[in-house]
């Protein structure tokens, strides 16, 4: 706000024996430079939202009465097969249930991976103080590959099934986290950390020891947000690559009409799934940190 | 003294915290080995191995850095075509042969570099490989025979139709309808002009002359110009519609993001205790947000690429939707957290709501609302991949395309460095923005 304040140019300072007209000139000038952001912001909005009408295959006005025409037909066939739903539920448990093992297991791969890579990318703690630019591109390069990118590959590379789903999503994860995590343990208290290092303790003794009980509420709590989305990630990655409930969802839309109430229990399924894990990581997540502030 | 007397009582429950902290300790890593196993087991990792195709990573690898030329020749007609990638768009025209390709009559000399030379003839096909022998080929019947070295090493492959052979040089291989050979070179060739272009092949200082000093090529234009939508319309490469998808992918991010902010904006204030004294409003807000977060953007994308085709826009709007409710879920928490002093301020000078949520509100707000709308512009670009291969556009889809083709590696690669360069820069371009609009460096 400095800046703003005494104008954009060093050393230039406003006639203070006048402040009134200082001010109004304070005033002018940031009214222009808003208006004229504000200008340019609606114009990017406005060609951009046409630009992306002109390349889509139906407008926006012919869609837009046709957004619930699908879901209508969906659930009007489903209702009338309403019978069959606890079923299908059924049948597609196992699905789910390998949707979310693959995001457990990619969590879980990609969280033990930003503890180390967490540790050694902070200053302070590292092992190897010189390597940390080294290891924080590494965490940046793994957050910059989108996960379709390497599950694709490794479709083609691994075949089917969920394994490439999990080696994606966990490679994300550990980018993703390894930046959070290593933001808490910077600013973890040294102390207990020279108190080990005092009586001998070595590297891993004193992140074990030293480190790690101070921050694992907070790195929890974000291992449980990345969790929650690792879960809709996994179902994406279903529906374009392979595994999941998402490819079940694929199947049952390919199938179209007919398969409706399948599409139904799977959409239901998946709701109420998120909504569910949503909520309970918020629960904890709430506790875990006000349990730490206390 | 006191501590004497408890001592015993303290030692013992100090040993019991520890007994039960080094349990846990073993109970955790124990708990998730146990985990991994039963996931590795439903996972079927095994089968994984036996599955696993390892010569396809091989092939993209190669094709990240290199490219393959096939020489083929048809047995039946005789005719031999030098194809780049063997692809149409990258065959040689009549007349034009890469250096190490000769044709003289019915004789086609393929020199591979390190004295491996293919030769195809009437008789049929020699291979000399240097160190090991010549491998000659003759038909027989319409069967090929193989003449070679004794014994046949395993590079050598011999079934019934067909005989193939791999070196580090190239791959040869013949079977009754034709005769290939592949060489591999280092590059992606015709990066910058297709065979067809009256560029192709000329060195740097050449194009640099032609474009500045040089007499005009198409007497229509400038021949920068020409060299410039040569490369733009580059038949192997698509570079323009490359860079369409790419802008495409971004659009999508940028309107989806923006839209999503703008609309969750005035929603969140709803939501907001401070704000909303009726508590019917709030709840109805909040579970708002809870429902499009709730319905994830994959369920947004299929419906909406209904209702409005396949493109960009839908994948905008799915976006958009999505990300109002995680907006209004953190936008209202942060108004429920803003200091009360400044609106009061505001109030004092007798500014209606409207004014005192501009001037007493927002500025507070301003800092979180930035720090989000950029973070997630920054995911987003991320996700408008996923979507953009789900909804059909963009970056994304031609990737998927590409991957499913199973053939043009070279372009998977293409699109994967692209889409890395590309989440790169926003990622650079937005950690930027965060710290000269909010630090106010």
């Amino acid at each position: 706000m400095v800046d703003v304040a005494f104008g954009p140019e060093q050393g230039q300072r406003p006639d203070l024996s006048n402040n009134r007209e200082a001010y109004l000139d304070l005033v002018r000038r940031k009214r222009m430079y808003g208006g004229i952001l504000l200008v340019i912001f609606i114009a990017l909005m406005a060609s951009g939202w046409s630009l992306a009408e002109d390349r889509n295959a139906g407008g926006f006005l012919e869609g837009l009465h046709q957004i619930f025409d699908f879901p209508a037909e969906v659930f009007a066939e489903a209702w009338q097969k309403l019978d069959l739903l606890p079923g299908i539920f059924i049948a597609h448990i196992p699905a789910l249930i390998e949707t979310l093992n693959i995001a457990a297991v990619a969590t879980l791969l990609g969280a033990i991976a930003a503890v180390s890579l967490s540790l050694l990318a902070t200053r302070g703690l590292a092992r190897w103080p010189r390597l940390i630019p080294v290891f924080r591109r590494t965490m940046d390069a793994l957050r910059a590959v989108p996960e379709i990118v390497i599950a694709l590959v490794l479709i083609y590379i691994l075949g089917g099934g969920p394994v490439p789903a999990v080696i994606a999503i966990a490679l994300h994860t550990g980018g993703a986290l390894g930046k959070l995590f290593s933001e808490v343990a910077e600013n973890a208290d040294l102390k207990p950390v020279e108190g080990l290092a005092s009586v001998g303790a070595n590297w891993s003794q004193r992140m074990w020891l030293g480190v790690i009980p101070q921050v694992a509420p907070n790195w929890l709590s974000y291992a449980l947000l990345r969790f929650e989305i690792n879960v809709r990630a996994s179902a994406i990655l279903g529906f374009v690559g392979e595994g999941g409930i998402g490819h079940d969802l694929k199947i049952a839309m390919q199938w179209g009409q007919g398969r409706y109430d399948e599409v139904v229990a799977i959409f239901l399924l998946l709701f109420l799934t998120i909504v569910v894990i949503d909520q309970v990581s918020d629960h904890y997540r709430h506790k875990l940190v006000k349990g730490s502030q206390a | 003294m006191t501590m004497i007397a408890t001592s015993p009582s303290l030692a013992d429950s100090v040993a019991r915290s520890f007994d039960a902290k080094r349990r846990i300790a073993f109970a955790i890593p124990a708990i998730i080995i146990a985990y991994l196993i039963y996931a590795a087991i439903s996972f079927d990792i095994a089968g994984l191995a036996q599955r696993a195709r390892f010569d396809n990573a091989a092939v993209l690898l190669s094709d990240f850095w290199s490219h393959k030329t096939h020489v083929t020749r048809d047995n039946r007609t005789g005719t031999v075509v030098v194809a780049i990638e063997g692809e149409n768009k990258g065959t040689y025209p009549e007349g034009m042969l890469p250096d190490w390709v000769t044709i003289v009559g019915d004789v086609t000399t393929v020199d591979l570099g390190t004295g491996h030379v293919v030769t195809y003839d009437d008789a049929g096909a020699r291979f000399v490989v240097p160190g090991y022998g010549t491998i000659d080929i003759r038909p027989v019947n319409g069967k090929p025979v193989l003449t070679a070295p004794q014994p046949i090493p395993d590079w050598i492959s011999v079934a019934e139709n067909k005989v193939s052979v791999t070196t580090d040089a190239g791959r040869f291989s013949y079977s009754r309808s034709k005769v290939e050979t592949f060489r591999y070179q280092a590059g992606w060739e015709l990066w910058f002009f297709t065979l067809d272009s009256s560029f192709y092949g000329k060195g740097l200082g050449e194009l640099v002359s032609l474009a500045v000093v040089g007499d005009r090529i198409d007497p229509d234009r400038s021949n920068s110009g020409y060299m410039l939508s040569e490369f733009w319309t580059n038949k192997m490469w698509r570079h323009g519609d490359v860079a369409w998808a790419i802008f495409e992918t971004i659009l999508m991010a940028f309107l989806g993001t923006m839209t999503a902010a703008l609309v969750a904006l005035p929603l969140s204030f709803l939501a907001a205790r401070n704000f909303m004294p009726l508590g019917a409003f709030r709840f109805a807000a909040r579970r708002i947000f809870d429902f499009v977060r709730g319905v994830d953007g994959l369920i947004w994308t299929i419906i909406l690429s209904r209702a409005f085709g396949p493109g960009p826009m839908t994948g905008a709007i799915a976006i958009a939707i999505t990300d109002v409710g995680s907006f209004g879920k953190t936008f209202s928490e942060a108004l429920e957290n803003i200091d009360e002093k400044q609106v009061e301020g505001i109030r004092s000078t007798g500014a209606n709501a409207t004014l005192r949520a501009r001037f007493g509100v927002i500025p507070q707000l301003m800092p979180v609302l930035l720090a989000q709308v950029l973070y997630y512009l920054e995911s987003n670009t991320r996700s408008a991949t996923v979507i953009g291969a789900i909804v059909g556009g963009g970056i994304g889809l031609l990737l998927t395309q590409a991957i499913q083709t199973q053939k043009d590696w070279e372009e998977v690669a293409y699109y994967i460095v692209l889409i890395i360069l590309m989440v790169m820069m926003m990622d650079s371009l937005s950690g930027w923005l965060r710290r000269k609009l909010i630090k106010g460096e």
